[in-house]
């Protein structure tokens, strides 16, 4: 086992763990931890844009865009973190310009922008330019730019190193008032070398978890199969809670069967969703913007389609993607990886076609909850020193019960940003926590337990039965009956895992451990997820139940926090405690969700 | 008002493919426990728009856990399940078997000219290193940089477009003979991301690229074979970038 010791170590490198490390890597002696090569990360998957109101085609100010986030994410949005997202998307913007990110542009040689959903001109009075954009593979210029800029700066980075356990200790400390309670401190994280199978202890003073989503749970995902929800899924074993889990974004247009992402940009560019009839049906669910409605709405609005019997295709299970109408040259310039995405995977060809397309889960609004200082918070205020964190494993919360198209880009580079500089602030000043006896202690049982097990379940087969019930009873619509049924089956599942047993014994690039280790998280969120859906009797955004169908401020305008504490119970559920947090409210009062 | 059309035929069919099954035939390296590589084969069962990765998850989650590939997004953006298909350069995600010719068994080796490290894993790092090399980053005078973005003409920005859409697989590199046999060769990748910057006319570090490139591992090792153009997963013209990067060293006499 090797220790090395950092100011700051950055758990994750894509948009939000690259964006942080460019600002740490400048203050303090930085490394960057990642199960993949940089570039793979799945960042670079991203499509349509990032939005700033940069006012460049048309007016705009950061306030409507607050607004819009506010009113996109059904109220439950900290107000004060949509402001500081919306104001500081315009400097994120120029700086990745003055970094080289290779921008669309305006015939005056200015930064183009289009249009995105639930993005509106003056409080939703109408659809508005606001994406900034590379074609439809900002992300990925968003990515490789971040990491020339790394590559520039020289950042350390340990390349398929694989972080699996977080060192933490417990302190005994004094609240202002005098109450006594226990402080959490961060030490470090354990990780695991791919290439040789070899334990790494990581000292730090200042660690930041940016190890993005966990859109695996399901089966129908636009998510890389690497994303199992490991950060959110090692906090939440430790004790720090998991905030709003309930909430998961279905993107509209998934690809029929496959569920690959085709942008909301196809719809920004004119893009029109159809039924088997041909009929444009978002005109009788959101009649002021039609197709370019929140992706929560649009989702429910295709799934209820398709619910009543106007689904196309043999098995009558999807809609279609119309994009016939637009000029192949247009298309060709705006939307050239996503129309290759269609022709690849299904043979459609969209220029004479429409698209077959589905609701793909997409997005985790929840995540650890952390403060607009990117501070990772152990309980509803008390921070917990030197760890922090940033994008999709967050909760600040910007995006509420429903993210707007556009503003994960926008989340990752400021909050990824701010997490690098607080994170190497604070380790100018800090002490090395002192490493608990035997860190590598849990993680080296836990692999060699795994490694040797003779057990009779494949790692494989249980996934794939986890990602089918989540589809079946934890998609667009939920009720009671079926998240019970989600969670019993949950229940099994974690069962059988005690019973898992890999193939592959050796040490060496061991993916097939990797994965059974993947499959303990998973199992983990997609129980945070069902039980939080439980425990919301109301529908708000992503979140949809059928037996409570409308949104119930009186009592649940509030963020729940859930906790593992083998102490209590929440739902019939043992181990887990339920919360709740109040919402950050500046200037909007919640109003009635109409587009 | 609603707006309708006719539903076509050819999309009602999509994926209606039948199953069939296929034969893959894997070069296996696993030193931990064998000293050479050896081939195996498996048959199994796939489905309409199954691709050669789905072949290769089948075996790993099904038959044989130890079968051992980088994979990640599944759909030709993060290059990472770059392979030998065929005998030639693809992405594992982005081949659909159908499209092979599955009467016959399908070839699957690790790609070629970096060092094999198990199964289809290779040593990527003196891949990244070329890549490093040749300063891929926007360099620009950061004194005299405007409060607003720079402007650049819509044309301006074309002139590299091309080359933006690597996503840095290898695939052009590790099929490049000249790649083969000499690994100090910078290689298409190298070379491409360095055209990404030297026509990009907000870049001043041009000439030091060009430097770097007239070495004699540089542009001038590229014999034009092609085969990086045939390999790139993302249509890049690879080999067209090479030549321009040879003509601006001549233009700009480096």
């Amino acid at each position: 086992m090797q220790v090395h010791k950092y100011d700051v170590v950055i758990v994750g490198a894509g948009g939000a763990g690259m964006r942080a490390a460019i600002e740490s890597g400048q203050r303090a002696r930085t490394a960057v931890l990642t199960k993949l090569y940089p570039t793979r990360s799945h960042t670079g998957a991203a499509q349509g844009g990032m939005c700033a109101a940069l006012a460049n085609v048309e007016e705009d100010n950061w306030e409507w865009h607050t607004f819009d986030t506010v009113k996109g994410g059904d109220y439950i949005v900290d107000q004060d973190a949509a402001e500081v997202m919306a104001k500081e998307a315009i400097d994120a913007v120029l700086d990745l310009e003055k970094m080289g990110l290779p921008f669309n542009r305006t015939p005056e040689g200015k930064i183009d922008q289009r249009r995105f959903g639930g993005h509106t001109r003056d409080h939703g009075k109408a659809p508005v330019r606001r994406a900034c954009y590379a074609a439809d593979r900002t992300g990925h210029m968003i990515l490789q730019t971040l990491y020339q800029n790394c590559v520039k700066h020289n950042v350390e980075f340990y390349n398929e190193f694989y972080v699996l356990d977080m060192l933490m200790v417990d302190e005994d400390a004094t609240r202002a008032d005098g109450t006594p309670y226990t402080q959490k401190r961060v030490a470090g994280v354990v990780a695991l070398e791919l290439a040789t199978g070899e334990i790494h202890i990581f000292q730090a003073k200042s660690v930041v978890f940016a190890t993005g989503g966990a859109g695996k749970v399901f089966k129908t995902t636009s998510n890389a199969h690497t994303l199992t929800g490991d950060g959110m899924a090692i906090a939440y074993r430790h004790g720090i809670p998991l905030e709003d889990m309930e909430f998961i974004q279905f993107h509209p247009t998934g690809l029929a069967g496959l569920g690959i992402l085709l942008s909301e940009a196809a719809r920004g560019e004119g893009g029109i969703l159809r039924n088997a009839d041909g009929e444009r049906f978002m005109e009788r669910y959101a009649p002021t913007i039609k197709d370019l409605a929140p992706r929560d709405i649009v989702a429910r609005s295709m799934a209820n389609e398709v619910r009543e019997g106007r689904g196309a295709g043999p098995n009558k299970d999807y809609v279609y993607l119309d994009l016939t109408h637009l000029e192949p040259e247009h298309i060709d310039a705006k939307l050239p990886d996503i129309t290759e995405f269609a022709r690849t995977y299904l043979g459609v060809e969209p220029y004479t076609e429409p698209v077959p397309v589905f609701p793909t889960c997409h997005y985790v609004m929840g995540g650890i909850p952390t403060d607009i200082e990117a501070n990772v918070l152990q309980d509803n205020e008390t921070r917990i020193p030197g760890l922090f964190a940033a994008g999709e494993v967050a909760c600040v919360s910007v995006h509420g019960a429903n993210r707007l198209g556009t503003n994960s880009l926008l989340d990752i580079n400021v909050f990824g940003r701010r997490a690098g500089i607080y994170a190497a602030e604070y380790a100018k000043d800090a002490d090395f926590v002192d490493l608990p006896e035997n860190g590598e202690a849990f993680l080296e049982n836990q692999i060699e337990s795994l490694r040797s097990a003779e057990g009779t379940e494949k790692v494989g087969a249980l996934r794939a039965e986890l990602q089918e019930v989540m589809d079946a009873d934890m998609q667009v619509f939920r009720s009671e009956e079926t998240i019970r049924r989600a969670i019993d089956k949950i229940d099994e599942l974690r069962e059988r895992y005690k019973n898992v047993a890999v193939q592959d014994k050796g040490k060496r690039y061991n993916l097939d451990l990797l994965e059974g280790l993947e499959l303990g998280y998973l199992l983990d969120i997609a129980e945070a997820m069902s039980v939080a859906a439980l425990h919301r009797p109301e529908s708000r955004g992503g979140h949809f139940r059928e037996d409570f169908p409308d949104r119930d401020d009186d009592k649940w305008m509030v963020h729940s926090m859930l906790y593992r504490d083998e102490n209590a119970e929440t739902e019939g559920v043992k181990g887990i405690r339920f919360d709740t947090k109040d919402v950050v409210m500046t200037r909007y009062e919640p109003m009635e969700r109409k587009y | 008002m609603t707006t309708t059309f006719e539903p076509t035929s050819t999309t009602d069919d999509a994926g209606a493919v039948d199953s069939f099954t296929v034969t893959m035939q894997v070069r296996r390296y696993q030193p931990e426990f064998h000293e050479e590589g050896y081939w195996e084969s498996w048959t199994v069962e796939m489905h309409g728009t199954d691709r050669v990765l789905d072949a290769l998850h089948k075996i790993k989650w099904e038959l044989d856990g130890s079968l051992t590939f980088r994979r990640s997004c599944a759909h030709g953006i993060c290059g990472s399940d770059a392979m030998r298909i065929n005998g030639v350069n693809r992405l594992a995600c982005k081949v659909l078997l159908k499209d092979l010719d599955t009467s016959k068994p399908i070839t699957v080796e690790a790609i070629k000219g970096l060092p094999v490290e198990k199964d289809m894993i290779v040593d990527m790092e003196p891949f990244f290193q070329s890549y490093r090399e040749i300063m891929p980053f926007l360099i620009a005078d950061e004194s005299q940089e405007p409060t607003r973005e720079r402007l650049q003409s819509a044309e301006a920005r074309e002139a590299f477009d091309d080359t933006t859409k690597c996503i840095l697989c290898a695939a052009c590199t590790s099929s490049c003979p000249v790649f083969w046999t000499d690994g100090q060769y910078f290689g298409p990748a190298a070379i491409v991301n360095a055209h990404r910057f030297i026509f990009d006319d907000r870049d001043e570090g041009g000439d030091m690229r060009l430097e770097v490139l007239n070495d004699k591992e540089g542009v001038w090792r590229c014999r034009t074979t092609f085969n990086c153009t045939d390999a790139c997963p993302r249509g890049i013209q690879v080999t067209k970038a090479i030549a321009e990067v040879k003509q601006a060293i001549l233009a700009r006499n480096i």
